[in-house]
């Protein structure tokens, strides 16, 4: 094994053993003891990908692709588990530890004390090591170099998230939406595995890199469905993007998301907003050979993408609950993910992705800081006036907004707007439309973020900020929200470049040259990063960002009584986004009933009445009494058994010589 | 006439572990009083030695010696080397089961250490003498062995049945091989394949004598309709020579089943076949359905090592090469499920209490929940429960099976597969779901062999980790080229 491969393995497993003491020997090692090793072995895990990270990213290695071992061979098909390490794992890998290290240490000061759990209870110590072990899978799922292993990945990140998102298990309103996540995400990754299944029958692979090559020879098979030829890549790339809109919450499959946040504030952080949800668009970007080959696959990619983008910023308008604010926003964003996909500008979706992992966490990270100081109250009209309470939390927060609706000069203007201009600059079917929809989003983006902002730091002081003591939080919280704010403001400086001209990712991602837009802004439109700032100040996203923030200002310091005369002007509008826009009474009437009614059918008729009855009781009883009987001839006496021998060798007599 | 000294060196193994037991054997009339565990430090020391032995000389080649009576090849070291390692687990085992019942005698290791030889020899053996010789050696020290507790009457009875049944049993099978050397004229396995590929055997003789092979062969392995002992001498024998019963000699059985149907009479197949299918259907059918009632888990144990008995003879059945390799990776596995799942009603035996009924394992979970997953590890790997290694020796069976187009014996055993799920998740619903109503103690008898329980128990979890590692082992020394 080359150092490389070890260092690449210790950095996986790091994590892992982690989990294993914190979780299992909880009890022993007590509460510092379980924090202290996690935190350890994420810390190693960081320090060796930032190490990965200089090597593949900054100077450039050959990406490396080697398989750990083989799990088994079945029908000439290797199940292995290896990696493949580029440019675009070693970013992300280098994102989730970090992420993921800010949250382990932040988790000291949030989870202190807890009013679910008596305090014998080890819920401190399950609860990191369920973090260590999201960052294990999550690492897993990054670095694979096949579909088994990103498919473990993707599996294991989903059962860490349905853990955490029932974490506080005496909730009513939590196990409900763990039940909700889990069973969404096993609609995407229905399609998911069929999708994989798709690559096992035509390619008979399920390494990446033999599936790539496989491509050119493959991309005119087509899959007869009995409603007439569909392209085989198209149904396979289209069946995995059904996975990645169950992970990365895509409409119609985005309504576990919101109801994550029953979930402690850390995970919010992590788990959904920065790392895993991202998870659908790293594996498009990872399989981005192949959904090159397909129109039809990425205008669907665009057009979910962009349409989320829109009508989930919407939705963030309404909402009252600050995690839920953030946790629409983290929707919307994901759509410009996605839109970016859509038209060919990798890239410029991972480029988001990991300006959003930074800005996002040290959103929510900061959203959890003012929970801690309201006492778990997370309502945004009991707060207001906070900010004279809680500098550090006030100024990292506004840091974290500024990057979110795209000010110039933060992380989130970079890639944001090179997202915008990619869908201008595309000519994929639908990129008109979703250009429209992204640029009126960023007008809503800026106004929830900004009404959220005033109402919890502007705003006149409530009824409950004025009767309790609200205090600035723990080092624990406020240490992890500054080194977030770093990232946040500064990493799209010095990515800008890479990232449109492809040579960041160019040993990852694969575009088409007639589909390459990025290239086409580079070479026309761009003259480096402060130049794009400038610039950035005179274009129409920029001023619409300012004017939400304006507006938001106005409804909710100058006139609060606007927003209510709106919601009296227009009751039907705000009754549509509250509900938001049914998705939720639709799957209630529809897939909870009918999947009741048709649970009700299989239960009764067919599980209980032939399975059960007939089938396997019957069996059983058929079972019990031949064993019953049979029994009986184990007499115990030695001549019976010799008996039994003799007849056994006449009757093999017989029918040998037959 | 000259004598020629014929070329001692493949059977070093043999001629050491011969040499070091007959010391060992009078040793122990001088040790037994004075330092009563010498015996059994250097039966463990003679095992290794002649493991080291083994290993320092390993073959990829074939060696014959002995005038054509004795073979040393990759698969007779990979099976010795098995055999060593499980009679290893034995010893351990057994020694804290004598002395607990007060029943340690050095006899007990030195007639082990015979019973092995006569496993090597059966494994190396290329002729049909030396193989029958294999097979006494080994068949007598059992007999000496179950009837070693003189003062139980289950022993002495179950070893009474062994020894009747066995002596029929052998009877039948040195018949077979007498016409078998008049259908062939000569002794030797290779020899017999020439002679039957050459058309000059005659064919009714060589049916009439495959019969009576067959039948030795099952009865060794259990099969049914040669099975009746089984139930009776693994009940009734102490659990220290149950757990010896279940697992070495299976190994010997193999290689036994290996030389004379593969080396001798591979060109007989069709002859074998057939037989040998519906010994295997029978043995699923029967042991699964029978264990289901019991409630004695030495009993359970036994019927349920009948039908695995039916996967190994599927396997063979196969009738190529990659069956017989998926065989011999089911019963060594088989062979280690066994150390592990008697050891565990040994370490949790006392004097006077077997701790052998299914009842004993009631609330273990709450008496000793290390033990309770333990023991999980061990039923779940025996139902073949993925990812124990379980699993991927049915697999294997199966796949081996299936392609050689016998899908309908494949389904039969994956329908008493799943039959056979009931009862070991029966003793895992009773260790986990069933409460006891007075707290007996459930403690290892030493904290030493709660440890190598827990070693062989998690073997079976590691090893189905990384199943590919012994199937390539089998593979290779059967000659089987991987696919893909």
């Amino acid at each position: 094994m080359s150092t490389l491969h070890t260092i690449l393995t210790v950095l996986l497993v790091a994590p892992l053993i982690g989990s294993i003491i914190a979780g299992l020997f909880g009890r022993q090692i007590g509460r510092k003891g379980a924090h202290s090793v996690t935190i350890a072995a994420v810390a190693l895990s960081t320090v060796l990908a930032a190490w990965v990270f200089a090597l593949f990213v900054i100077q450039g290695h050959e990406p490396y692709n080697a398989s750990l071992y083989t799990w088994m061979i079945s029908d000439g098909i290797k199940f292995e588990i290896g990696y493949l390490i580029d440019s675009l794992s070693a970013t992300m890998m280098l994102v989730v530890t970090f992420v993921s290290l800010m949250v382990h240490i932040y988790t000291i000061g949030y989870m202190d004390h807890d009013a679910d759990y008596p305090p014998e209870n080890p819920y401190y110590q399950r609860f990191f090591s369920y973090i260590s072990l999201f960052t294990f899978s999550m690492l897993s799922l990054v670095m694979a170099n096949n579909f088994l292993q990103l498919f473990f990945g993707w599996e294991a990140v989903g059962l860490v998230s349905y853990l955490l998102i029932g974490f506080y298990m005496k909730r009513e309103s939590a196990i409900q939406a763990n039940l909700k996540a889990f069973l969404v995400n096993r609609v995407g990754d229905f399609g998911f595995v069929l999708g994989i299944a798709i690559v096992v029958m035509y390619f008979g692979t399920l390494d990446y890199q033999t599936f790539f090559n496989g491509l050119d020879a493959h991309k005119d098979d087509v899959i007869d469905f009995g409603w007439g030829p569909v392209s085989m890549i198209t149904a396979a790339t289209l069946l995995l993007f059904v996975g990645a809109m169950g992970k990365s919450a895509q409409m119609p499959l985005h309504v576990w998301l919101p109801e994550s946040m029953e979930g402690p504030t850390p995970i919010s952080a992590l788990i959904h907003a920065a790392t895993m949800v991202t998870a659908g668009i790293f594996m498009v970007a990872r399989l981005s050979p192949a959904y090159e080959l397909s129109e039809v696959a990425l205008s669907v990619v665009l057009l979910v993408g962009a349409i989320t983008a829109f009508m989930m910023g919407l939705l963030g308008i309404v909402q009252n609950d600050i995690k839920r604010v953030v946790a629409y926003s983290t929707l919307s964003q994901l759509g410009y993910m996605t839109a970016a996909l859509g038209v060919s500008a990798y890239a410029a979706g991972m480029f988001h992705v990991i300006t959003h992992a930074f800005f996002k966490a040290l959103l929510f990270l900061a959203a959890g800081s003012v929970i801690i100081a309201m006492h778990h109250d997370q309502d945004i009209r009991n707060m207001g006036g906070l900010k004279k309470y809680m500098p550090i939390t006030y100024w990292t927060m506004l840091i974290g907004s500024l990057a979110l609706i795209g000010f110039p000069g933060f992380s989130g203007f970079f890639s944001k707007d090179s997202i915008i201009m990619a869908t201008e600059a595309s000519e994929q079917f639908g990129a008109g439309f979703a250009h429209l929809l992204l640029v009126a989003g960023v007008f809503v983006t800026a106004f929830y973020t900004f009404r959220m902002f005033f109402l919890v730091f502007h705003a006149p002081e409530s009824e409950y900020v004025r009767t309790h003591d609200i205090h600035e939080s723990p080092k624990v919280v406020t240490v992890p929200l500054i080194l977030l704010s770093i990232p946040a403001v500064l990493v799209g400086w010095p990515m800008i470049g890479p990232i449109l001209s492809g040579s960041y990712f160019a040993d990852s991602i694969f575009v088409l040259p007639e589909h390459d837009v990025l290239r086409e802004i580079y070479e026309h439109h761009f003259h480096g990063a402060l130049n794009m700032v400038i610039h950035g100040l005179f274009t129409l996203p920029v001023w619409l960002s300012f004017a939400g923030v304006a507006l938001a200002w106005y409804m909710y310091i100058k006139n609060p009584a606007l927003p209510a005369r709106v919601q009296q002007a227009c009751p039907v509008c705000y009754r549509i986004l509250e509900n938001g826009y049914g998705f939720d009474r639709f799957n209630e009437i529809v897939f909870v009933n009918g999947s009741r009614k048709l649970g009700e059918f299989f239960w009764k008729v067919i599980d209980q009445t032939i399975i059960d009855g007939w089938m396997v009781n019957g069996t059983a009883n058929l079972v019990a009494v031949a064993a019953r009987n049979w029994r009986q001839l184990q007499t115990g006496y030695l001549y019976h058994y010799a008996f039994v021998m003799i007849f056994g060798t006449l009757i093999l007599l017989l029918w040998a010589l037959w | 006439m000259t004598f020629e000294v014929p070329n001692l060196a493949p059977a070093l193994p043999e001629i050491v572990l011969l040499t070091l037991t007959s010391f060992l054997l009078i040793a122990d009339t001088v040790w037994s009083k004075r330092c009563a565990h010498c015996t059994y430090w250097a039966t463990q020391i003679t095992l290794l030695v002649v493991g080291w032995l083994i290993v320092s000389s390993f073959t990829t080649q074939t060696v014959v010696t002995f005038d054509g009576s004795f073979v040393r090849d990759t698969l007779a070291d990979v099976l010795k080397l098995f055999i060593v390692a499980t009679s290893i687990g034995i010893f351990l085992f057994s020694r804290e089961y004598l002395l607990q019942q007060r029943s340690y005698h050095g006899e007990f290791f030195v007639l082990g250490l015979y019973g092995v030889l006569g496993m090597f020899v059966m494994v190396s053996a290329y002729n049909l003498i030396t193989l029958y010789l294999g097979l006494e050696i080994m068949s007598l020290a059992l007999y000496a062995m179950i009837a070693m507790q003189r003062d139980s009457q289950k022993a002495s009875e179950a070893a009474m049945k062994y020894f009747v049944l066995g002596a029929l049993a052998t009877g039948m099978m040195l018949y077979g091989m007498s016409m078998l050397y008049g259908a062939t004229g000569t002794l030797e396995l290779p020899k017999i394949a020439q002679v039957i590929a050459s058309g000059h055997a005659d064919q009714a003789v060589l049916a009439f004598s495959l019969v009576f092979i067959v039948i030795g062969l099952a009865f060794k392995l259990g099969a049914v309709p040669f099975h009746m002992w089984v139930p009776d001498v693994y009940h009734g024998a102490p659990t220290a020579m149950t757990l010896y019963l279940a697992s070495a000699p299976k190994i010997a059985a193999f290689a036994m089943l290996y030389r004379l149907l593969w080396d001798g009479l591979q060109l007989a197949l069709p002859d074998w076949q057939g037989m040998l299918i519906i010994l295997s259907v029978l043995s699923l059918i029967v042991g699964t359905v029978i264990a289901v009632v019991q409630t004695n888990l030495k009993r359970l144990l036994a019927y349920s090592g009948i039908s695995h008995m039916g996967f190994v003879l599927m396997g063979v059945a196969a009738g190529d090469a990659e069956g017989f390799a998926a065989a011999m990776f089911y019963i060594i596995i088989y062979a280690i499920t066994s150390v592990a799942a008697f050891g565990m009603i040994i370490a949790l035996a006392r004097m006077g209490h077997e701790f052998d009924e299914i009842e004993d394992f009631k609330g273990l979970n709450q008496r000793n929940p290390w033990l309770a997953a333990m023991m999980l590890f061990i039923m779940f790997s025996m139902a073949g429960i993925p990812p124990f290694i379980g699993f991927w020796v049915k697999l294997a069976v199966i796949e081996a099976a299936v392609n050689a187009g016998l899908l309908w014996l494949a389904i039969v055993a994956v329908i008493t597969a799943v039959i056979g799920a009931f009862y070991y998740l029966r003793v895992v619903k009773v260790m986990y779901f069933d409460t006891v109503e007075e707290s007996k103690p459930a403690e290892p008898i030493t904290r030493e062999l709660g440890f190598a329980v827990s070693v062989v128990s998690g073997l079976l979890l590691i090893l189905g980790l990384f199943p590919s590692w012994i199937l390539d082992l089998c593979y290779r020394s059967l000659g089987v080229t991987v696919v893909g």
